[in-house]
């Protein structure tokens, strides 16, 4: 009796170990399991890190050589030359005129058909339509960039006979259509979030739908519309294959979208399909426009958030 | 009055843009689909338009799409994971999250920059199949994350307090119950993000890929011990785009005839994965019903 009892106390004693034992191991690997998810979720810090510090470091290798003054003043950009020029601006004056032509085209395109989907389309219209317009983003831009030199280019010279084979409007207009769906789905979903009775209340005053829209839905969605154009200008600075394509490979400092020009992403991709030395100054000139084009889509991100900030209304 | 003038220009607005894939899908097949041919898919570029394929950039992309979907997929659930059901709310987790939507907007080709100056030099990695799918995964990164987050909050809390109730870890409860209830939407975000990632040229030109490849990667799989290999991950490569845009950027018109096949081709893979995710996303709605 006594022995059995015996037995069984440490029975139970080495089992109660043996549980003590298997629930610490089960807290460490709950341990090793959270730690594990936490670096992944750590390695997107990793990257920006990355990027910036890849940018900066190889960046300011470049300015040892050629002073910022140049760099921001000289109106030629020639790195490639046998009498090198180094100014950046022929460069972003390239890259900012395909933009505004971009945006030009889809800004008031995505807004429209924001509008008309939020206000005016019923459900099944809209269940139908939007996948087929996101589609549009889907499309790989090196398509677009065939589009863009191959279709679109000699339709406009149907219309304008002196435009030139490559050229800055055509590459413009094609990125302007590719960027409408992220207009249009993110202005769409700041318009469905006005609420209910903001709308009802305008139509119980005798606005029709448009009136409605145009004064009440349109401003009072102001700051989400306003993100959705700084998402599209960001895309469309920083779009590489179409510009690449189309709109031609040499620096050229001009504002008319009828000329061909080189964008910085251009740039980048000229540079970097020919076999260029590590260290060389040419292969740093492309982190330093890679680093100007950043800075071009953070002053555009600061601006949006300023300006949703001063816009933002509050339900 | 203006209403219905209205109506009328949203729907030309909507037209423009469906017009354009239109035009693009039907110049894209009137010019290349007599390209299309079985010996276009098993050749090799060539200086003879007639007689170039796009045999390396197939085999180029699936290569590269392996690298990238067994990098993101894992590093980008898990990332997703953790926002969602462990994260603590400190200032490290919204660090983490701002620095997400942020990454979402930098240009593809700032990726390409980095990739060249960190994995190419600094990590010795080369110009090759393993750098060009380490660089795509980093970039569909943010999508992956945000497709894994946003397919997690949607199961019910109740399925996890009963996992709780049952004397479920933490771990347990995610991966019995929370990640197969999400499988559909994260499944959905993986495939639309691989197919952004397989029409990606400029971050893989900036790395270096080269466009004229007369060769395929060593084979995976040997006949002797150890029966696969991975040299192939340290070859250099091309890709459909890098193809399509090579022969895009030539003058002679045979070359472009080309260049529309491999984006019909290039385009189909786009549609299809496209269609394919909207196909999982239905099925899997229509299964689980809370």
């Amino acid at each position: 009796m006594d022995q059995t009892d015996y037995v069984g106390a440490g029975d139970a004693a080495r089992a109660a170990q043996e549980l003590l034992s298997r629930r610490a191991l089960r807290r460490l690997t709950e341990r090793a399991i959270e730690a594990l998810l936490f670096l992944s979720a750590l390695s997107s810090v990793g990257i920006t890190v990355g990027i910036v510090g890849i940018l900066l470091y190889e960046s300011f290798t470049f300015f040892e050589h050629v002073s910022i003054v140049e760099f921001l003043t000289d109106t030629q950009w020639t790195v490639l030359f046998a009498n090198p020029h180094y100014g950046i601006m022929p460069l972003v004056t390239g890259t900012a005129v395909t933009s505004v032509v971009a945006l030009l085209v889809a800004i008031p395109l995505g807004t429209i058909i924001a509008i008309y989907l939020s206000e005016y389309a019923d459900r099944r219209v809209r269940e139908a339509i939007k996948p087929v317009l996101e589609l549009l983003s889907a499309v790989p831009t090196v398509v677009f960039g065939y589009f863009a030199l191959l279709f679109v280019t000699p339709l406009l010279q149907k219309v304008l006979p002196n435009l030139s084979g490559f050229n800055m409007l055509s590459a413009g207009i094609v990125i302007g259509i590719m960027i409408v769906p992220y207009v249009s789905s993110l202005s769409e979903d700041a318009m469905k979030a006005v609420p209910v009775h903001i709308r009802e209340g305008s139509y119980a005053m005798g606005a029709t739908r448009l009136q409605t829209a145009l004064r009440v839905i349109v401003p009072s969605a102001f700051s989400g519309i306003a993100s959705a154009y700084v998402l599209g200008f960001s895309r469309a600075v920083g779009e590489t294959m179409v510009v690449a394509i189309a709109a031609g490979q040499q620096p050229n400092l001009t504002l008319n979208p009828a000329e061909p020009a080189a964008t910085i992403t251009a740039y980048i991709v000229q540079v970097s399909l020919g076999d260029l030395p590590h260290g060389s100054i040419a292969y740093q000139s492309i982190f330093a426009a890679g680093l100007t084009l950043m800075f071009m889509t953070l002053a555009f991100n600061i601006a949006g958030y300023l300006l949703r900030k001063r816009y933002r209304e509050i339900y | 009055m203006f209403d219905a003038l209205f109506a009328i220009i949203g729907l030309l607005a909507l037209l423009v843009g469906l017009i354009t894939l239109l035009a693009l899908l039907a110049d894209l097949a009137k010019e290349g689909a007599g390209r299309l041919s079985w010996q276009f898919f098993t050749s090799y570029p060539s200086r003879f338009a007639s007689q170039a394929g796009i045999l390396s950039a197939w085999v180029g992309t699936t290569l590269v799409m392996l690298v990238t979907a067994a990098t993101a997929v894992p590093l980008g659930v898990a990332a997703g994971v953790y926002l969602e059901e462990y994260a603590p709310r400190n200032w490290l987790t919204a660090l983490i999250e701002i620095n997400i939507a942020n990454l979402a907007g930098v240009p593809s080709i700032v990726y390409g920059l980095m990739a060249l100056g960190l994995f190419v030099y600094q990590f010795r990695l080369g110009q090759s199949i393993v750098t060009a799918g380490l660089t795509l995964a980093l970039l569909i990164l943010p999508i992956v994350i945000v497709a894994t987050r946003e397919s997690i909050r949607s199961v019910p809390g109740s399925i996890r307090e009963a996992a709780y109730a049952l004397g479920a870890t933490k771990w347990q409860t995610v991966k019995d119950h929370v990640l197969p209830y999400s499988t559909g939407g994260i499944l959905t975000g993986v495939i639309i993000a691989l197919s952004r990632a397989i029409g990606e040229t400029a971050p893989l030109i900036t790395i270096g890929a080269l466009t004229f490849i007369a060769f395929l990667p060593g084979a995976p799989v040997k006949s002797e011990f150890p029966f696969v290999s991975f040299e192939w991950l340290m070859s250099p490569f091309t890709v459909m785009p890098i193809q399509m845009f090579n022969w895009v950027s030539r003058p002679q018109r045979e070359f472009h005839l080309n260049a529309a096949a491999a984006g019909l081709v290039l385009m189909a893979m786009t549609l299809a994965m496209n269609g394919l995710a909207i196909y999982i996303r239905y099925r899997f709605r229509k299964r689980i019903k809370w």
